[in-house]
Formats: structure tokens, sequence, C-alpha cells
């Protein structure tokens, strides 16, 4: 007995909603990226789980370009981290404020 | 069996994905998102996507979360003093993600995406087959996809050169 799509579903749907609180409550740039890649493998998943219940292989072609897209999107996310840390000597987003006023 | 093995990876992932959230240092973090991408892909494995398996393996544990390691090594001196918790900030927090759940799982729910089996072998099954469409219909996307990877490339290379050229000017 194979589990359902409804299953994956929810579990990409959870995982996804899971992300999205670590983005809203942390405020360290690191673990808030950490937490968008969270994001993007829930988005995956959901994909990969349609695919295969549907017998399409398109949900399948499109993940490889999205894993291909989040390897370059970590490198230059990581980049900027480190530029701005080298610039602003902190990664706290509460210390980040200077666009605020 | 199929069914035992499901709950257990759903509840790896789901706890580890937490974790990513919830760790107080940042390292225990990174673990905690290689876990939770092992978990991922025993699912893909599960839905017979096993290229994507592997390349998730591959590309997220191998590359990816090592990179993250390097960059905490490198900034977060700090160690464990980055998680304060603010009653009003956590709660709307969990508010907005049970929110976002809830909808997500409403649309599932209403969109009757049914409990029926699985369609055919599954396309990942075949490398065959993988490698057929991404040389035919996906060909322009696989061109467009390495021009992404050398401007990402052009682009670190110059935000990483011109802030250390900038630093010893001030």
């Amino acid at each position: 007995m194979t589990p359902s799509l409804d299953a994956y579903v929810m579990l990409s749907s959870a995982l996804f909603a899971i992300g999205f609180l670590g983005v809203l409550v942390r405020r360290n740039t690191l673990v808030i990226f950490m937490c968008l890649e969270l994001m993007l493998v829930a988005a995956t998943l959901a994909l990969v789980a349609f695919s295969r219940f549907n017998g399409t292989e398109d949900g399948d072609v499109f993940v490889f370009f999205i894993l291909t897209v989040a390897a370059a999107e970590v490198a230059v996310g990581l980049a900027i981290i480190v530029a701005l840390f080298r610039l602003r000597q902190t990664i706290q987003v509460d210390r980040l404020n200077s666009m605020r006023h | 069996m199929e069914q035992i093995a499901f709950i257990f990876l759903s509840a790896l992932t789901l706890a580890c994905a937490l974790g990513v959230v919830l760790a107080k240092n940042a390292v225990n973090g990174a673990m905690c998102l290689l876990l939770c991408l092992a978990g991922i892909a025993g699912l893909f494995v599960q839905l017979h996507a096993y290229l994507l398996a592997f390349i998730l393996v591959l590309v997220y544990a191998g590359a990816v979360v090592a990179l993250f390691l390097f960059i905490i090594m490198l900034l977060d001196m700090q160690g464990g003093q980055a998680w304060r918790f603010r009653p009003a900030q956590a709660l709307a927090g969990f508010a907005a993600a049970a929110l976002l759940v809830t909808g997500l799982d409403l649309i599932a729910i209403r969109g009757r995406l049914g409990g029926g089996p699985p369609v055919g072998q599954g396309a990942g099954s075949s490398l065959k087959l993988y490698a057929y469409q991404l040389f035919t219909a996906y060909l322009l996307p696989v061109q467009v996809m390495g021009f992404l990877l050398l401007v990402a490339m052009l682009g670190i290379i110059l935000i990483s050169r011109r802030i250390s050229e900038a630093d010893p000017s001030k």
C-alpha cells in the first residue's frame, strides 16, 4: 500500500510552513537563508509527487532545473552575506536597519 | 511497508525542519538541514525519482550545506546569542505559518487530488527518458541554465573583489 498524493502534498505544505515560520521568527541572516532553502525543497517535493502520480516527467525535469538554480542562488546569497558582514560587522537583521528611516 | 517508510521519513523530515528553525546554534541548524535533506532524498526514492534523490544529496548535502558550514565558521563567532525569543513576534509567526498550512491543505482537500495509485513507471526511474527530455524539449532551458551559472560565478567574483578592494581604502 503506497501513500496517497494527499499525504505528500500535506507533508510538503507543512515543510513549507515550517520554513516560512523560520523566516519570520529568526533574526540571523544565515538561518533565514537556510529556512529559504527549506521552502524551496518543500516545493520540489510537491512537484516530484505530482509528477509521479500523474505519470508525466515534466515535474521531474523542472526539479532538475530548480536544483541548479538553487545552487547558484546559495552561492550568490552567501557571497552577499559575507560582503554585508565585512561592511557592517553584523548579520543580525534587526541591526541592519539603515533603510528603515 | 511503504506506508511505514513514508511515515518514518516524513517524521524525520518534519522534526529536522523544526530543528533548523529552533536550533540555538547555527551549526546545529545546518546539521538538522542536512538530516532533513536526507529525509527528502528518501522520499524522492519512494517516488521513484532516483536521479533526483542522487542529485539532491550531491548538490544540497554535498555542496550547499558544506558552503553554509564554511560561512557559519567564518562569520558566526558570537555563538548562541542570536536567538532571543520575542513572544509577540513568535505568536505572529506561528499564526502566519498556521494560516499558510491551513490554506494550502484546504486547496489540496477541496481540489480532490484523490488517493489513486501512481500512474506508470515514474519518469525518474529511467535515466534514458530523462536525458531524452533534457536534450529535446528542454534544450533551451539547459542552455539558459548554463549561462545563468556563468553569470552567477562572475557575480560572486565581482562581489567579493569590490568589497575587499574597498576595505583598505577606508
